[in-house]
């Protein structure tokens, strides 16, 4: 025993303490609890690590029976193999700096104690999604992580468009959800248990038809929670909660729990050939669908958002073609770098003074050096730049769409540019120029840089540092081996250059152009700038039919005149109802009721002596 | 243990509150339904959780002839219920402390007996005397609505009684046939010559003989489309009548359901499920998106209730042992969630004097922990993991989709809908800017309301992260009601050719 329990528990109970003391405790004491909590978490991760003999073959922790009926029997299961172990690292490490940083960020908004305790009830779910070790356990932190973002986008209640943003996310993760509910009845169907390592075991000899629909519908689920299309919509919206949760939930953890799911599964997915197939398309759908409306935005938060999208789609691609390890090897980079672009923003929006839109930004390097060094080592490595960690893990996810597809790698490798592009785009825009806003912009305390100067270090040296397919080794049974082409690696940095060159050329050195593109192609631009208008979509034909269907054909309709009509002809006509409501509303009712009331007190009275008259007579 | 204490109890607490003046019987009703909770705890602690027979019975004979036993017992599935209802009767009191000013001593009478009903149902194993709490029952309601409502009380009460009565009468009728044929009301009795062959139904009997309990308890749970009386009763309900009402007293039909269809009429269930089943989806999907629309929160989680009871339904009707442990777990977990909403509601209602959700907006601002409570609730009644409903409703849909995939998947939508409505409504009243007829009018929760909300809450924790506690009782009962459904009936009969099925 390793007592992984002690994990989850730590935050849980700076949840517990903050959560229903925070209000009366000072700020400081909000803070310690909070950030030791989790900072214990991480060391505790250290020291389980550590200490661990092998994480080949996860030893399983049973706490107790959560549910058993018949042959249903789901426990209260721990347990840590490599895959969880580079999730907790990620998760508790991160999640640590995040929790630093927003003491910082945070300092002056008001229900302080609030947010903290929502990170931390986060990091509870979050730790135990990874450390389960059956499906239905995993369910828990799925929905609890969807709860915790629902509570972090929604943090500022008083603004209509954040509690509309934070039900939006709820509920289409709840259509994910639906997903993966789905999954499991099937599983438990299939496998008669929901336990990891009794549904691994079993899974080669299933029927691929069986397998193909679980891992479908896991899939569905993994698009809900980690924002692939058609399910994306929710994570622009997501931004409108405190940057801090941007970094850590709609960034660098939460939303690769989906890519975390599918790897956790590989062996379900390996089996159907199918399924891998519409995983890499919706993956690489999702990359370019995303970079291309990424292209337009002006809002700097928005950018970084559908880069993540984008940059999601790119795992999924990897764990679809079969790199399971790249795929989640890219998720640990983008932990780095992505969680840095965010608190990098948040660090600029504090600046400004709260502003996002970057046409009111410019000319920041000045002014915050630190943001501006940091942010610019994330940007290296999202663009892929030689020997920063995205590089590698790009590169990895490349070459094994080339080995499965050549066509994916030059979609892929496009995509590429693109990001590079608009990540640079919104880079020269924030830091380069003339400062266009209003105020005078400042650098942040040392509590919010001291986090980015260490992410940025990993962001340069996080993909050497960790290399996940090294750690994963044989974990997943098939694993795409790409050839070692150097080729593929020279086109993909040459895409990645092109990218950056070309938003320097216009964005600092003739600035001017931008403007003149976006109006001379017109439609196209207004189409990509308005995000290909799926929103607007989806609310014409599902959200606004099923409102006002069911408000006007179900409610006033069928259930008033139809339901309940036949209800109140019958009543009327058959039983005349009219003649007894007006004996009722004579004023009579009360001595009906009294004379009801009797009748039925004399009768428990009569019952009552029967019972006892004969009490241990007749047994 | 007496479990006829568990009915005397709150019957004499209601007969000593008729003459009591208004504060007195308002604390008599406190201490009596206290009172018989510690009892129903103490039921618990005798009870052996891994027996899955009748236990505490005591069986007399009350009535000579016709024979009529005074026959009562408890097992797992009746267990939670009683426990339900003895613990909700505090809370209904609590409830309705401020609420209720005019005529209390009567007030609280019949809430008194209304538990005693409740209690009664669930434990009377003769089918006469099964009847007579269920007709019991109604009596106090219809009055509580009818005297204490809202509005259209008087509408809501009339429709409540003739329409649940239209269904009881022709439950009657079948338990009168039954005795007819058996000799004895005596469930036992009945259930044994049913089982053994000594009587012997013909196909035509037992479908007509199961229709007309499922009459009854099709009006009663509600299911599709039998539930229109349901939003206007549970709308018009005062404080703590709304709490028993849409927290047990719904619970009686699906417990009918389980209690005698299931082991009297196995093949008529089978037969039958199919559309009931549809019957049960279409009001889970219809329950979930009325809801949505409502622009009265009281009506909003009555609605709810027709969504999650056909949850309820579709569980008992997969006839799994998974899904029929998940129904009676969700009548337990359904029952403490909407108690908490309906409790919620009144609170509201007492601070703003409407049901209206434009009328409020912006709470979290002014009272927090109200809105916290609320939220909790909210978030069981989603059918959130780690809270109670989520057990249930997904042993449900596990059952279901065991006995027809199809099934699960057209129910689960109903998930999905559930957390529409539901943050919907959290949103409107909840969240946003505070709505300016609040100010100063909406203090957080005292202290007698938060003796009403944390053992809700922590139940609904309990419920939905120790099920140890719960489900062992219930499955051990279950899986008996099960094997009774597999034993093949109507084999052995020499007398009716034509109709023999066995299955």
């Amino acid at each position: 025993m390793q007592n992984l329990w002690i994990i989850p528990a730590l935050p849980l109970l700076g949840f517990l303490v903050n959560g229903i003391f925070g209000r009366k405790m000072p700020k400081l004491m909000v803070s310690l609890t909070a950030v030791l909590s989790v900072v214990l978490s991480f060391a505790y991760v250290l020291f389980v690590l550590s200490s661990a003999k092998s994480l080949d073959q996860p030893a399983v922790e049973h706490y107790f029976t959560w549910i058993q009926s018949g042959a249903f029997n789901v426990g209260f299961d721990y347990q840590v193999d490599k895959l969880t172990a580079i999730m907790l690292l990620v998760v508790t490490g991160i999640g640590s700096l995040i929790h630093i940083y927003s003491t910082g960020y945070m300092a002056h908004e008001e229900g302080y104690w609030r947010f903290f305790a929502y990170l931390n009830l986060f990091m509870f779910f979050m730790l135990n999604l990874v450390l389960a070790a059956n499906y239905l356990l995993v369910f828990v932190g799925w929905e609890g992580v969807g709860l915790c973002s629902y509570l972090l986008i929604g943090f500022y209640f008083t603004k209509k468009s954040a509690t509309d943003a934070g039900n939006k996310a709820f509920i289409v993760n709840r259509i994910g959800d639906f997903g993966v509910a789905l999954a499991m009845f099937l599983i438990f169907i299939t496998f008669k248990s929901l336990d990891f390592h009794k549904v691994f075991a079993l899974a080669p000899g299933k029927p691929v038809a069986t397998l193909t629909a679980i891992a479908l519908l896991l899939l569905v689920g993994a698009a809900g929670k980690s924002a692939q299309l058609p399910l994306y919509v929710w994570l622009p919206d997501a931004m409108e909660g405190p940057t801090p949760v941007s970094a850590l939930i709609h960034a660098a953890t939460m939303v690769t729990a989906g890519v975390y799911l599918c790897a956790r599964s590989s062996v379900i997915f390996v089996h159907s050939p199918a399924a891998m197939d519409t995983v890499a398309m919706v993956g690489l759908a999702t990359a370019v669908f995303a970079a291309v409306i990424g292209l337009a935005q002006n809002d700097i938060k928005k950018v970084f958002a559908y880069s993540t999208v984008s940059q999601l789609g790119y795992m999924f691609l990897g764990v679809g073609v079969g790199a399971f390890s790249a795929g989640v090897w890219h998720l640990v980079t983008h932990a780095f770098f992505k969680a840095l672009l965010f608190l990098g923003a948040g660090s600029v929006i504090h600046a400004c003074h709260g502003e996002q839109d970057m046409r009111q930004m410019g000319g920041l390097r000045k002014y915050a050096p630190v943001t501006f060094a940091t942010l610019g080592c994330a940007s290296l490595a999202i663009a892929g730049f030689p020997f920063t960690s995205g590089f590698y893990s790009k590169d990895a996810i490349l070459v094994a769409a080339h080995a499965h597809a050549p066509w994916m790698f030059w979609v892929a490798v496009f995509t590429a540019g693109m990001t590079a592009f608009y990540v640079w785009r919104a880079y020269f825009m924030t830091f380069f120029g003339k400062y266009r806003g209003h105020g005078h912009p400042h650098e942040s305390p040392v509590s919010m840089t001291g986090p980015l100067v260490i992410l940025a270090a990993l962001s340069l040296a996080g993909g050497f540092l960790f290399n996940v397919p090294e750690i994963l080794g044989k974990m997943f049974q098939v694993e795409a081996e790409g050839a070692e082409a150097a080729t593929l690696t020279y086109i993909s940095v040459a895409f990645g250059l092109a990218g950056i060159g070309l938003a320097y050329f216009l964005y600092v050195v003739n600035s001017a152009l931008p403007d003149k593109i976006a109006s001379s192609l017109g439609g196209l631009y207004t189409l990509v700038y308005n995000k290909f208008f799926v929103d607007e979509l989806y609310d014409v034909t599902v959200v606004q039919p099923t409102v006002n269907g069911s408000r006007t054909l179900l409610w006033r309709g069928i259930e008033h005149y139809v339901i309940d009509g036949v209800v109140r002809g019958v009543g009327a006509n058959a039983l005349n109802i009219g003649g007894v409501l007006k004996h009722l509303q004579s004023g009579n009712i009360r001595s009906y009721a009294t004379w009801v009331v009797i009748g039925g007190a004399v009768l428990l009275i009569l019952m009552g002596v029967g019972g006892f008259a004969f009490a241990g007579g007749v047994r | 243990m007496n479990l006829n204490l568990l009915i005397a109890i709150p019957a004499l607490g209601f007969l000593a509150a008729l003459f009591l003046p208004k504060s007195a019987a308002r604390l008599l009703a406190l201490v009596t339904t206290i009172a018989t909770f510690v009892l129903s705890l103490g039921l618990v602690a005798s009870y052996d959780m891994a027996k899955a027979g009748l236990q505490f019975a005591s069986d007399v004979v009350w009535i000579p002839n016709p024979e009529i036993h005074w026959h009562v017992a408890v097992d797992g599935l009746s267990l939670w219920l009683i426990v339900l209802s003895a613990f909700l009767g505090p809370v209904a009191v609590l409830t309705s402390w401020k609420a209720i000013a005019d005529r209390a001593p009567q007030f609280y009478a019949f809430l008194l007996l209304l538990e005693a009903g409740l209690i009664g149902v669930f434990v009377a194993q003769d089918l006469f005397v099964y009847y007579l709490f269920w007709e019991i029952v109604l009596v106090p309601i219809c009055l509580i609505i009818g005297m204490w409502g809202g509005e259209r009380r008087v509408y809501a009460s009339t429709k409540f009684f003739l329409y649940t009565n239209a269904g009881s009468v022709l439950m009657l009728a079948a338990i009168i046939f039954l005795y007819n044929k058996v000799g004895s009301f005596d469930y036992v009795t009945v259930l044994s010559a049913l089982q053994t062959g000594r009587v012997h139904l013909t196909g035509y009997e037992e479908t007509l003989l199961f229709l007309g309990f499922f009459a009854a308890m099709a009006i009663k749970v509600p299911i599709f489309p039998f539930h229109t009386w349901l939003p206007d009763a549970y709308a018009e309900a005062p404080a703590g009548g709304s709490v028993l009402l849409a927290a047990v007293m719904g619970k009686m039909g699906t417990y009918g359901l389980v209690r005698f269809c299931l082991p009297m009429f196995p093949n008529a269930v089978r037969e039958n499920a199919g559309w009931i089943v549809v019957l049960a989806i279409i009001g889970i999907i219809y329950g979930a998106l009325v809801a949505m629309v409502q622009p009265n929160f009281k009506r909003l989680i009555a609605y709810s209730s027709v969504s999650h009871l056909g949850f309820v339904v579709l569980g008992i009707f997969s006839c799994t042992r998974i899904g029929l442990d998940g129904a009676v777990y969700q009548m337990v977990a359904h029952g403490v969630t909407t108690g908490a909403l309906f409790v919620l509601a009144s609170f509201l209602f007492e601070r703003r004097a409407s049901h209206n959700i434009s009328d409020f907006g912006g709470i979290c601002k002014i009272a927090p922990w109200f809105t916290t409570i609320f939220l909790i609730a909210s978030l069981a009644s989603i059918g959130l993991p780690l809270l109670n409903n989520f057990v249930g409703e997904f042993l449900i849909l596990q059952g279901a989709a065991q006995a027809n995939f199809t099934w699960a998947v057209f129910a689960s939508i109903g998930v999905i809908l559930s957390a529409c409505y539901m943050l919907w409504m959290v949103q409107r009243v909840f969240l946003g800017e505070t709505n300016d007829g609040l100010a100063g009018r909406f203090p957080d929760l005292n202290m007698r309301e938060w003796a009403c909300l944390v053992p809700l809450a922590v139940l609904m924790v309990w419920m939905g992260v120790y099920t140890q506690t719960f489900l062992p009782a219930i499955g051990a009962s279950n899986s008996q009601i099960l094997e009774k459904m597999n034993v093949p009936l109507r084999v052995s009969n020499p007398v009716s050719g034509g109709s023999v099925h066995a299955r």
